[in-house]
């Protein structure tokens, strides 16, 4: 790379937000680079996780039909966990996922790698190995990085360099993070034989479960998650990092405590891990999100813009990173002027829904931080379960005081009342 | 094989990692990490190399797994430099 050349678009991590507006931009002709500090694209990355495939049709229709994505998730999972026990809701929809939304377990490694080769494919420049050190700036305006010795010039520059985005922070898009806006997630790949995956979740071939698990934490806030891969589960906590400190609990004990509760361990035993992997997660949503997504020159995508989205129910990463990085690259596509280059990328981010699907979840985070949520409700449930399904042969206690007898145990009936009216206002 | 808990040795023994023995890409003040009451990166790092030794901060770059969140909860600022490592070293991951 000789000093004089100048890209149109330099893209900082070759993640799913950085493959994707770098195949959008090269397919349609521009002069992209697209840098990755691992040795190869993937090898840094970690996932829950699942990809909701609408995201990759933005990308190219048909595209994800090539991607190697693990299983077709069928089965949606919502588990509260006990003590020594564990109430699990479980839905399976046979015509769900038949068109949109259709969503599949991922490795990253694989996919990322996979997903920048084709991006490669359409014309991009891909450069594994290198890490940015800094921006270069002249006028006020973002015109390259730095890497080593190496200058890069590029009439824009697009930071899709993840969670710790330290581009966005240099740039002044960003603060340093605060402990209770991330969460901390730490998984194991556990291998096990298809067939074996298959008879433990109820599945069919190339058919898969994912599953939220909640109370499995002790008082830590945060959850946990199990996706079923090809010949593998992942299986992980993400936890909130201050919490972990205040109360001296230690993520990697509590995955390892998960794995041996009665109703987690049977679905793994035989197992075999193969990594040990973490990452931190955005964890607010809109509300943690960098007040500006751009300044001249440079845009902010993905995880670095602070894109994601927790329901409780579904967790959305990927996907959105995907859709940022195509509306970065057709606000590039569309805007001859290159200051307007910022305020199309935000325009676009509004017309493939993605403000408003983070407008729409913005409370949730603060609802999900309910300590009761984590711990109570899920004991709770469980001891209902117990008064619903145990039987000793002396007469039972009426059905209503009983249940009554379970809620008060847990919690007063105005915590109740204030949770679920906290709850409706949310939503 | 049977499933066990796993020690975070015997964790991150499973990983693939390319160790930049020239050059730490995080490196602490320890004066400062003896002044810090909470000592928060003792109980989040998920690979546990920080470690409290005779009462002295011992922090092991070798295995890090580069998720940054020791970088997110260090108020007293002992973290004197973090940066990623240097182009294709530290982990690799084969699945991610």
């Amino acid at each position: 790379m000789s000093a004089d050349e100048k890209f149109d678009a330099v893209i900082i991590g070759a993640g799913p937000a950085g493959a994707a507006c770098a195949y959008v931009l090269a397919k349609a002709g521009k002069s992209v680079l697209l840098v990755e500090r691992g040795a190869s694209a993937g090898s840094k990355n970690v996932t829950g996780g699942r990809l909701y495939t609408y995201a990759l049709e933005l990308v190219e229709p048909g595209l994800y039909q090539q991607a190697p994505l693990e299983r077709k998730v069928v089965r949606e999972q919502i588990m509260m966990l006990g003590q020594n026990s564990a109430v699990t809701m479980d839905y399976v929809d046979y015509s769900f996922g038949e068109g949109v939304p259709q969503s599949y377990s991922v490795l990253r490694a694989p996919f990322d790698e996979w997903f920048a080769g084709q991006a490669e494919e359409q014309g991009a420049m891909v450069a594994p190995g290198i890490v940015v050190d800094e921006l270069i700036e002249a006028d006020g305006k973002i015109v390259g990085i730095k890497a080593g010795d190496d200058e890069i010039c590029a009439t824009v520059v697009i930071a899709a360099d993840g969670v710790n985005s330290l581009i966005a922070q240099k740039a002044g898009l960003r603060q340093d993070i605060a402990g209770h806006n991330v969460g901390v997630g730490a998984k194991e790949i556990i291998e096990l034989p298809e067939k074996v995956i298959e008879d433990r979740f109820s599945l069919q071939a190339g058919e898969g479960a994912a599953r939220v698990l909640i109370g499995c934490s002790g008082s830590v806030l945060g959850g946990g998650f199990l996706y079923t891969n090809k010949d593998s589960i992942s299986l992980g906590v993400v936890l909130n990092p201050e919490d972990l400190a205040r109360q001296h609990s230690k993520i990697h004990e509590i995955l390892q405590t998960l794995k041996m509760h009665p109703a987690i361990y049977p679905l793994i035993k035989d197992g075999t891990t193969a990594e040990y992997g973490a990452h931190l997660v955005p964890e607010v949503g809109y509300h943690a999100m960098p007040k500006r997504l751009y300044r001249a020159g440079l845009v902010l995508v993905g995880d670095a813009a602070g894109l994601v989205v927790n329901s409780g129910t579904i967790l959305r990463g990927i996907d959105l990173a995907i859709v940022s990085g195509v509306a970065a690259a057709q606000a590039i596509l569309q805007q001859a002027d290159e200051s307007q280059i910022g305020p199309a990328y935000v325009q676009q981010l509004e017309q493939l829904s993605l403000m408003a699907t983070m407008k729409l979840y913005a409370n949730f985070h603060e609802l999900m931080s309910n300590r009761r949520l984590i711990s109570v409700y899920p004991a709770m449930a469980n001891d209902l379960m117990k008064t619903l399904f145990a039987v000793d042969g002396g007469l039972p206690e009426r059905m209503d005081k009983a249940m009554f007898k379970v809620l008060k145990k847990h919690v007063t009936i105005g915590q109740l009342i204030a949770d679920g009216w906290k709850g409706f206002k949310a939503i | 094989m049977t499933v066990k808990k796993l020690s975070p040795e015997e964790l991150l023994g499973l990983n693939k990692f390319v160790v930049d023995e020239e050059e730490p890409h995080i490196v602490l003040d320890k004066t400062v990490c003896a002044r810090c009451q909470e000592k928060p990166c003792l109980y989040v790092c998920p690979a546990v190399l920080y470690t409290l030794k005779e009462g002295e901060m011992n922090f092991d770059y070798a295995g890090c797994l580069e998720c940054g969140t020791c970088r997110v909860v260090c108020k007293d600022k002992g973290i004197i430099k973090w940066t990623y490592p240097r182009g294709t070293f530290g982990i690799a991951f084969r699945y991610g």
